[in-house]
C-alpha cells in the first residue's frame, strides 16, 4: 500500500504527507531510515507536503526532523494534526 | 576509463567540456547592445548581456572580474570574443581568459562606435564559431569533471527526495574521483553546524564558519528580518516552515560527503573532492558563480518549480512534487515522485540521475536549454561609485 506520509528519523516527532490528507482518515506512514510502518488517525486536513504530528505536542515543546529540531511549539497540538507555521516556530529569531 | 563516462570535448589546457559555445562577452552594461548586435549575426554565438561593469570598486570589483573571467574561461566556452567600451577592462577580461590557451578577441566601443564594432566582432566571431565546430566529443572519464548543485522553490518533497538523490550522486562523484560544488550561504542556516562538522580539517571549518558568521553579522547590520524571506512564501506554501527545517532538507545534497575545501564566490577549486563555495542562495546567482568557478554541468533540484537555466552550463532540473511533476513537466529532465509512493528507491533514483548527467554531459539538452533559460546573473557586494 503506498504511503500516506513519510519521516527521515525514527526519532521524528512529525511526519510529512505525500497525498493529500483528509480528516477521519486513518494514516499509514513509513520511516525512510529504517522502513518501519506507522498509522495514525488524521485530525485535520494536511496538503501534501505539508507536516502531520505523529504524538502529542505540548506548547514549547522541541519539533524533531531528520532528527534534530527544526523549531519549538508555539502552541499545544494532538498527534495526528496540521504541523505548520501556525503552531511552529524556529528557534532562530 | 572508470565506471561512468561521457562524449565531451577537450580543451587546449587539457579540461573537459560538455558544450562548445562561442561566447560575446560584453564587458558592461553599455556594451550589451554590441554583443547582442553580433549575436543576431552570426549563428551558433552566445551574448552574455549583464546590468554591471561600470565604477564598480574593492571587493565588488574583484568578483566582478572573477565571475567575467572565470566565465570565459569555463570549459563550456570554447572560444571568446569580448567587447567593452574602453580597453582598459575589456583587455583585462579578454587576457584573463587567454590564460585558459583558447582564442580571445577583444573589441572596444570608444572611437569607433557600436556599428563599426558590430562589424568587426562579427568578422571575428564567424572565424571563431567556424574554428570551434571543428571540435570533436572523445570519451571522457566522470573524475575529470566538474559538477555543482543547488536547490531551489524548496519544499519538503526537496528534503524527502529529490535533495536526498542528488545526495547519493555526489557521494558516487566523491568516490570516482569527480569535483564538486555546492553553497548557498544563506540557506545553511540552522544547519551551519552539520555543515562545520563535514569540513576535513580545522582550518576549513573555521574559514567556512567566519564566512557564515560574517554573512549573519551583515544581515544583522541590515537589520532585515529574514523571517519575511526565509523561508520564502514558495517553501511555506509547499509545507516547510522554519529556516532549520529548510536547512536540513538542503544539506542532503552533498549526502554523507566530506568537504575537501572552502571557495570564495566565483574561485576555482584547486583539487578533486567536494567544495563548498560562499553563494547567494538566489538561483541564477548562484549557479553563475558555480559556472565561473568551472563547473560544466548543474543538477538543480525542485518542489515548488523553480525553472532557472545558465547559458554556459545545462542545469538538469528534477522534483519529486508529484504536482509539480505533472503542472511543469516541461521544465523536469529527471521526475522523482515515485520515491515518494515508495516505488522508487533513492539508490534507484541516484542511477537515473547519473544517466540524465552523463547524457547531458554528452550533449542532450536539458529542458531549460530548449526552452532558452539563459539566466546569467552577476552577484552585486554593494552598490557602484
Amino acid at each position: 500500500m503506498k504511503p500516506h506520509f513519510l519521516f527521515h528519523n525514527a526519532n521524528d516527532s512529525v511526519g510529512v504527507a505525500v497525498v493529500d490528507i483528509k480528516a477521519g482518515e486513518k494514516l499509514t506512514g513509513a520511516c525512510l531510515e529504517n522502513g518501519r510502518k506507522v498509522n495514525i488517525d488524521a485530525l485535520e486536513n494536511v496538503p501534501l507536503g505539508h507536516k502531520v504530528a505523529l504524538k502529542d505536542l505540548k506548547d514549547g515543546e522541541q519539533v524533531v526532523k531528520y532528527g534534530i529540531s527544526i523549531g519549538h511549539m508555539v502552541q499545544s497540538t494532538a498527534k495526528g494534526k496540521h504541523i505548520h507555521v501556525h503552531n511552529l516556530k524556529t528557534n532562530r529569531w | 576509463m572508470g565506471k561512468y563516462s561521457f562524449l565531451g570535448y577537450r580543451r587546449e589546457n587539457g579540461s573537459v567540456a560538455a558544450r562548445n559555445h562561442v561566447a560575446i562577452i560584453p564587458v558592461d552594461d553599455i556594451s550589451n547592445a554590441a554583443a547582442e548586435g553580433v549575436a543576431s549575426l552570426i549563428r551558433g554565438t552566445l551574448p552574455l548581456s549583464h546590468p554591471y561593469g561600470r565604477l564598480q570598486f574593492g571587493e565588488d570589483l574583484e568578483l566582478f572580474f572573477r565571475t567575467m573571467i572565470g566565465t570565459g574561461s569555463n570549459p563550456n566556452v570554447a572560444s571568446a570574443v569580448v567587447i567593452g567600451i574602453e580597453p582598459k577592462w575589456t583587455d583585462k577580461i579578454a587576457e584573463g581568459i587567454a590564460k585558459t590557451g583558447k582564442p580571445v578577441e577583444a573589441f572596444f566601443i570608444e572611437r569607433s562606435g557600436d556599428l563599426k564594432t558590430i562589424e568587426k566582432a562579427s568578422r571575428a566571431a564567424k572565424g571563431l564559431v567556424q574554428k570551434a565546430s571543428e571540435a570533436k566529443r572523445e570519451q571522457i572519464d566522470i573524475s575529470e569533471t566538474t559538477i555543482s548543485t543547488k536547490c531551489g522553490e524548496s519544499d519538503t518533497t526537496s528534503g524527502l527526495a529529490s535533495n536526498p538523490t542528488v545526495g547519493k550522486v555526489f557521494e558516487r562523484l566523491v568516490a570516482e574521483g569527480s569535483t564538486l560544488l555546492f553553497g548557498e550561504t544563506s540557506e545553511l542556516t540552522g544547519g551551519e553546524q552539520f555543515v562545520a562538522e563535514r569540513m576535513k580539517t580545522p582550518e576549513l571549518k573555521e574559514k567556512f564558519m567566519k564566512i557564515f558568521n560574517d554573512y549573519a553579522e551583515f544581515i544583522e547590520a541590515q537589520e532585515a528580518d529574514l523571517l519575511g524571506s526565509q523561508p520564502t512564501q514558495g517553501n511555506i506554501a509547499g509545507g516547510l516552515t522554519t529556516i532549520e527545517e529548510k536547512a536540513m532538507g538542503n544539506i542532503q545534497k552533498i549526502g554523507k560527503a566530506m568537504v575537501d575545501g572552502v571557495l570564495d564566490p566565483a574561485e576555482s577549486p584547486t583539487g578533486k573532492g567536494l567544495w563548498y563555495m560562499d553563494t547567494s542562495s538566489a538561483a541564477a546567482e548562484c549557479v553563475t558563480l558555480f559556472a565561473a568557478g568551472g563547473a560544466i554541468a548543474h543538477l538543480f533540484t525542485t518542489g515548488q518549480g523553480n525553472i532557472v537555466g545558465n547559458p554556459v552550463i545545462p542545469v538538469i532540473k528534477m522534483s519529486a512534487n508529484p504536482v509539480t511533476v505533472s503542472t511543469m513537466s516541461e521544465h523536469i529532465d529527471v521526475p522523482l515522485e515515485k520515491i515518494l509512493t515508495l516505488e522508487q528507491t533513492l539508490d534507484e533514483a541516484g542511477d537515473e540521475v547519473m544517466e540524465m548527467l552523463l547524457k547531458t554531459l554528452s550533449g542532450r539538452l536539458t529542458a531549460a536549454e530548449v526552452l532558452r533559460h539563459r539566466e546569467f546573473v552577476l552577484t552585486k557586494l554593494y552598490r557602484s561609485a
